[in-house]
Formats: structure tokens, C-alpha cells, sequence
């Protein structure tokens, strides 16, 4: 099938005829979701799951957000009802929702049994690192909102940018090793394993994760991160405070690496890179090209 | 080191002033209880919405009132099962802390004795971060068990254990030496903070999460069914502490001058021991650590009323229990919707006011 997406117009007409299909069938990922009776007063909970119901141009049923929902900008107008797994009860109430779009991981427990109790319907959105898993937020967002035809069309557009930024990086043969950095602590590397947002966009991005053998964010010891041998260090560019070039390669076992000794580091905006929302096919893109530059193909 | 503050009561029962002091103390404490009363109200009507708790006690009182009935079943649910469990939650977790502290410190005759001391937060803690990492695979059949109980019985069980291995090493010939103890505290607070630590390391990012949230501590997630379980043992151990102030007033000459005018010492630290760490183990249970309430409060009260057990026990609790309702109100209004760690509160207000205290009383103990 590469051949044939080669062609722009070809694959348009795929995404076109794929479209109607969707249109006569629903989608077998969103059988079963719950869907809100009342969709007047919105709360969003977890960063995508914001810039999907603005993606969706639903924005007009929000009355709230939590606190890493941070893109698009007019979201900030939006009052905060705190972290999303630290949310307050009575914090949610004061907003009069009518619903809780939440990703997956919100919480605490407690909270939501009480909100639940004040019977405001609570639709919990999971969350996996991969395309499927984008497509999967976007039409239970959609069907949640009662929004499911604009829901498909968002996802069979994503759908297609994400499969055309995948694809980028198919020729490459030569597969960049990428150590996600999360944090410098007193020249401690903090670094992504696998079942990491951070992995899954270094795999889409045509990259392969430096870091192998543990999985979530863990400390690195220094022979371990000389052993992964990155030719690249990928960070956030706004979470906590900026770590400067200096002090990531002043320490000496990162300095060793092949990333080191190009002194080669990328940031990207923390929400953008590791949200798994609509922007990620043009994250990825963005990452693609930062780590193989004209290797990149359209 | 001597402390006076403590070692007080001596010049307070050989003083003819004694009176005075003891009037002044009950002023004091009925002061305090005014202040309790005011900081229920505060907390009852005050919050991130506009649920109006005068509108819910008329509901109360007049039985189902005609009108908005949907407002009215939303600011029920907001005062009778977001705020009122909270501010119980709130006076029993204050005053648990405070007496505890009052009373650690007159046992071991030490100004900075608090529960942190002999361990018994840390293998609360142990026992709560437990449950939250493997709590969905080594411990899934506790989790299964008791549901959202696993987590509060869990951090109370890991402290009662560490109380009482710590009991177990202080005890030889039915003597249980103060000092021992507090060594042995150190290293079992020690060996439980290595053992969360392991925890910590196994924890995924949003346990982790979780974890960092739960240590710096909150109200939040007050029930009716965690005041159900937590609240009896914690009533239970506060009954039981006024007992103690005799006997800790008379420790403060010494363990063989207390034997002497007859106080049964080691029945005494028994009872203190176990009544405190089941105070603090069932608070850090539920509300997860909260600092600074136990040290700052019985400081504060001695420099009010004087360092004698029998008012300073019932006051601490009373301040205690006003002092984290107030500091509780801040947290959840402060930031609102958001909600800040009732723990940042503690801190925030108390360790500069701690100082304060130190610095007042500079001149009167040698610290």
C-alpha cells in the first residue's frame, strides 16, 4: 500500500472514501461509550482531551478545564479546577458541569465518587501511545458531545496526517537512538522507558528509544546512559526549569554519548510532544525532521 | 537540656499562684472553644462554591423545603457530604496531631518529641505508598478486599507495627527505656523511609504521581465511610489521653520521683505509646502527611497557659482541631476550583511561626 500513498491524490481519495464508509458505519472503538444526556457545561480534564473538544469546535460547551490543559490559549479564559489527579469535589461542583470529560488517570477515586453522587456523568477517556489511541480519544470525545460526525471527520483527518507523518521516516535506514531526558536533578538523568508517551512519539517519529529494559521514567545510572549510546537527547522545552545545555552534557557519562559529543538536543514544548491530541502529527513531524533533517520525506 | 517549660509544673504546684494559672488556663480553653465553634461555622460556609450551608441547616431543620429543589439536593450534597465530613475529618486529624505531640513531648521530656519522631509516620507511610504501587499487583487481593478502606487500614496497621516492634526493642524486664526508644524510633523511621523508598523506585509515573500528592497531605478525601473507620479509633485515643496528664505532669520530675509519688510509670508510657501511635497512625491514614500541627500547638499553649498536662492536653486539642480547619478553609478557597495539599498550609504557616516561638523563648529555655 506505500506505493499507492505516495500519490497525494490517491491517498485523498482514500481518506475521501474511507469518510463515506464512516459516515454509513459507525466506528467498532466507540461502541458502548457513554454519551452525555445534557452537553450545555463541560468540564475537560487532561490537556488532549481539551484540544480535542476545541479541535472538535465544541469549545462553546466548556465551563472548565484542569490545570494541564494549556493549549489552545483561549483555554486559559477557562476557569482551573486544579490538577487532574488532584481534583477538588466541591471545586468541580461550583462550575454547575453537567459532565466530566476526563482522561484516563483522573482522579483522586474519592472525588469522583462524590461526583458521581451528585449524579453529573463522569466519561472517563482512554488513553494508549499510538495513533489507534489518538483516533480512539477523538471519537469517544465526539460521541460524548453528541458530536460524532465532526468527531469522525477529526479522526479520519488525523488519521491520515498521522499515517503521512509515520511514513516520513519509512526510507530512512539509519535509526536515530533518541534518550528522552524528563529531568536534570543535581546531574542525575531522569529518562523515559517503554509505556511512555515519550517512547511512543520517538517510534513514530522514526526513532528507536535509547533507554531499554525499564519501563515509566527512572533514574539512569551513568553506565547505563553511556550503554544506550543516544545519538540524540530529546526534552521538554517548558516544564520546570530550563535545563541548560551546559549542565545536561557537564555530565560526563552524557558528554560520552554519541549526543554529547555532537552536543545534539532537542526541545519541544512538553504538551505539544507528549499530549497524543491533534497536534501530534505535526509533533511528530517536527521531531522527525529535527532528528534526520532533509532525510525526511514528504 | 533543660526545659523548663515542661520541668514547670514543680514551681507551678509549689507556687501560690497556682490559682492564677489554673484560672487563666480555663479561660483559655473556653476561649478556645469559641474559637472551635467559629471555625466550624467558617469552614461550613465557606468554599469553592456557593453553596450556602444557612440555606442546607434550614433544609435540615424544616425537613424538605419547598422551591429549587435541584439547588437545594446540590448544596446538600456540597455541605452534608463534601464539607461536614471534611470539617470532622479536619477536628479529629488536628486534635489527634496536637495532643499527640503534647503528649510525646511530655514523655520524653523533649520540646521537638513528635509522633515523626518514634516512627510512626514513617511506617504509615510505608504502609499507604504500599498499597498505592502494588496495590494492583502484590497486594491486589487487599485492594480487592476493602476497596478504598485498603489504603487508610494499610497506613495504620504500618504504623501500629512499627510502634510495636519499636515497644518490643525499648522493653527489657518490663522496663521500657525513654532513650532506647527514641533511637530505635530513628532507625525504624529510617529503615521504613529505605523501604518507601524501594517503593517509589517500583512505581510508575502515575503512581508516582499519586504518591508525591498523598505525602504532601489532604482533607480531601473525606467521607462519611473514612470518618466511620478511622473516626472511633481516633476518639478512642483522645478519651483516653486525659488520663495521661498526671502522670506525664509527674514524668516531668523524673521516671523515679513519678514511681515514687506513685504513678504507675511503665503502664503510663505503655498507654501513651499505643494511644498516640493509633492517633497519628489512623490520621496520616486518612489524611496523609500533615506537618508542623503537632510540634507548633503545644509550644504555642505552654507559653499561654503554662506547661501543666491537665489544661495543656485538652487545649492542644481544641487548637489543634480550630487551627486545621482554618488551615484547611485556605486550602480549599485559596486557589479555588483548584485545591492546594493541606500539608503546604501546615508548613507554610507553621515553620515560620515555630521560629517565632523559638525565638520567644529564647530567654526563657536554652534550646
Amino acid at each position: 500500500m506505500s506505493f499507492l500513498s505516495k500519490s497525494p491524490t490517491m491517498r485523498g481519495a482514500m481518506v475521501g472514501l474511507s469518510l463515506v464508509f464512516a459516515m454509513l458505519q459507525p466506528a467498532a472503538a466507540t461502541e458502548g461509550v457513554s454519551i452525555f444526556t445534557d452537553t450545555s457545561k463541560i468540564v475537560a480534564i487532561g490537556g488532549s482531551i481539551t484540544e480535542i473538544v476545541y479541535a472538535l469546535g465544541e469549545e462553546k460547551r466548556l465551563v472548565a478545564r484542569d490545570s494541564s490543559s494549556r493549549y489552545p490559549k483561549a483555554a486559559f479564559d477557562l476557569p482551573d479546577v486544579g490538577y487532574m489527579r488532584a481534583l477538588s469535589p466541591e471545586g468541580v461542583l461550583s462550575v454547575n458541569p453537567t459532565g466530566i470529560l476526563a482522561l484516563q488517570g483522573s482522579g483522586p477515586k474519592e472525588a469522583v465518587d462524590v461526583l458521581k453522587k451528585a449524579s453529573i456523568p463522569f466519561i472517563e477517556v482512554p488513553e494508549h501511545y499510538s495513533r489507534e489511541g489518538i483516533l480512539e480519544k477523538v471519537r469517544i470525545v465526539g460521541k460524548a458531545l453528541g458530536a460524532d460526525a465532526k468527531a469522525e471527520v477529526l479522526a479520519r483527518d488525523l488519521d491520515a496526517r498521522l499515517t503521512a507523518a509515520e511514513k516520513q521516516t519509512a526510507s530512512i535506514k539509519e535509526r536515530k537512538r533518541v534518550l528522552f531526558v524528563l529531568s536534570v536533578q543535581g546531574g542525575k538523568i531522569l529518562a523515559a522507558g517503554s509505556d511512555t508517551a515519550a517512547d511512543g512519539m520517538v517510534k513514530l517519529a522514526g526513532g528507536v528509544n535509547a533507554v531499554d529494559g525499564f519501563s515509566g521514567y527512572k533514574q539512569m545510572s551513568d553506565e547505563a546512559i553511556i550503554t544506550a549510546r543516544p545519538d540524540v537527547i530529546l526534552m521538554m522545552s517548558n516544564a520546570g526549569p530550563p535545563v541548560s545545555d551546559d549542565e545536561l552534557f557537564g555530565n560526563p557519562s552524557v558528554a560520552s554519548t554519541p549526543a554529547g559529543t555532537a552536543r545534539k538536543v532537542i526541545r519541544i514544548d512538553g504538551g505539544y510532544l507528549l499530549g497524543f491530541g491533534p497536534r501530534t502529527a505535526e509533533a511528530i513531524h517536527e521531531l522527525a525532521v529535527s532528528l534526520y533533517g532533509a532525510q525526511v520525506t514528504d | 537540656m533543660v526545659d523548663q517549660s515542661i520541668a514547670g509544673p514543680v514551681k507551678v504546684m509549689a507556687n501560690a499562684s497556682e490559682g492564677d494559672r489554673s484560672g487563666r488556663a480555663r479561660i483559655v480553653i473556653l476561649l478556645l472553644c469559641l474559637g472551635l465553634a467559629a471555625a466550624v461555622l467558617l469552614s461550613l460556609t465557606s468554599g469553592a462554591s456557593d453553596a450556602s450551608a444557612v440555606n442546607v441547616l434550614r433544609d435540615w431543620l424544616l425537613g424538605a423545603v419547598p422551591g429549587d429543589a435541584a439547588l437545594s439536593a446540590r448544596d446538600n450534597l456540597i455541605v452534608y457530604d463534601i464539607r461536614l465530613p471534611r470539617i470532622i475529618l479536619g477536628m479529629l486529624v488536628g486534635a489527634a496531631l496536637a495532643v499527640s505531640g503534647a503528649v510525646m513531648q511530655g514523655l520524653f521530656r523533649n520540646p521537638l518529641a513528635d509522633p515523626g519522631l518514634i516512627g510512626v509516620s514513617a511506617g504509615s507511610s510505608l504502609g499507604a505508598v504500599a498499597v498505592i504501587v502494588l496495590g494492583t499487583t502484590v497486594l491486589a487481593p487487599v485492594t480487592a478486599l476493602f476497596g478504598t478502606l485498603a489504603l487508610p487500614l494499610a497506613a495504620f496497621f504500618g504504623g501500629l507495627a512499627t510502634t510495636l516492634v519499636l515497644y518490643q526493642v525499648a522493653t527489657r524486664r518490663g522496663q521500657t527505656s525513654v532513650a532506647t526508644m527514641l533511637l530505635a524510633g530513628i532507625a525504624l523511621a529510617a529503615l521504613a523511609m529505605a523501604l518507601t523508598g524501594i517503593l517509589i523506585f517500583m512505581a510508575d509515573d502515575r503512581q508516582l504521581r499519586d504518591l508525591t500528592f498523598w505525602q504532601l497531605g489532604s482533607l480531601g478525601g473525606a467521607t462519611w465511610q473514612k470518618i466511620g473507620s478511622v473516626g472511633p479509633i481516633i476518639i478512642l485515643a483522645l478519651a483516653a489521653m486525659p488520663f495521661l496528664a498526671r502522670g506525664l505532669n509527674a514524668l516531668a520530675l523524673g521516671e523515679a520521683t513519678a514511681g515514687h509519688l506513685g504513678i504507675p510509670v511503665q503502664r503510663l508510657k505503655y498507654t501513651a505509646i499505643i494511644g498516640v501511635s493509633a492517633a497519628v497512625g489512623a490520621s496520616v491514614a486518612v489524611s496523609g502527611g500533615i506537618g508542623f500541627v503537632g510540634i507548633v500547638v503545644p509550644h504555642l499553649l505552654r507559653l499561654l497557659i503554662g506547661p501543666d498536662n491537665r489544661y495543656l492536653l485538652p487545649a492542644s486539642a481544641l487548637l489543634g482541631a480550630s487551627l486545621l480547619l482554618l488551615a484547611d478553609a485556605v486550602a480549599r478557597t485559596i486557589v479555588a476550583p483548584a485545591e492546594l495539599p493541606i500539608g503546604i498550609v501546615t508548613a507554610v504557616a507553621g515553620a515560620p511561626f515555630f521560629l517565632w516561638i523559638l525565638l520567644r523563648k529564647r530567654g526563657v529555655i536554652d534550646l
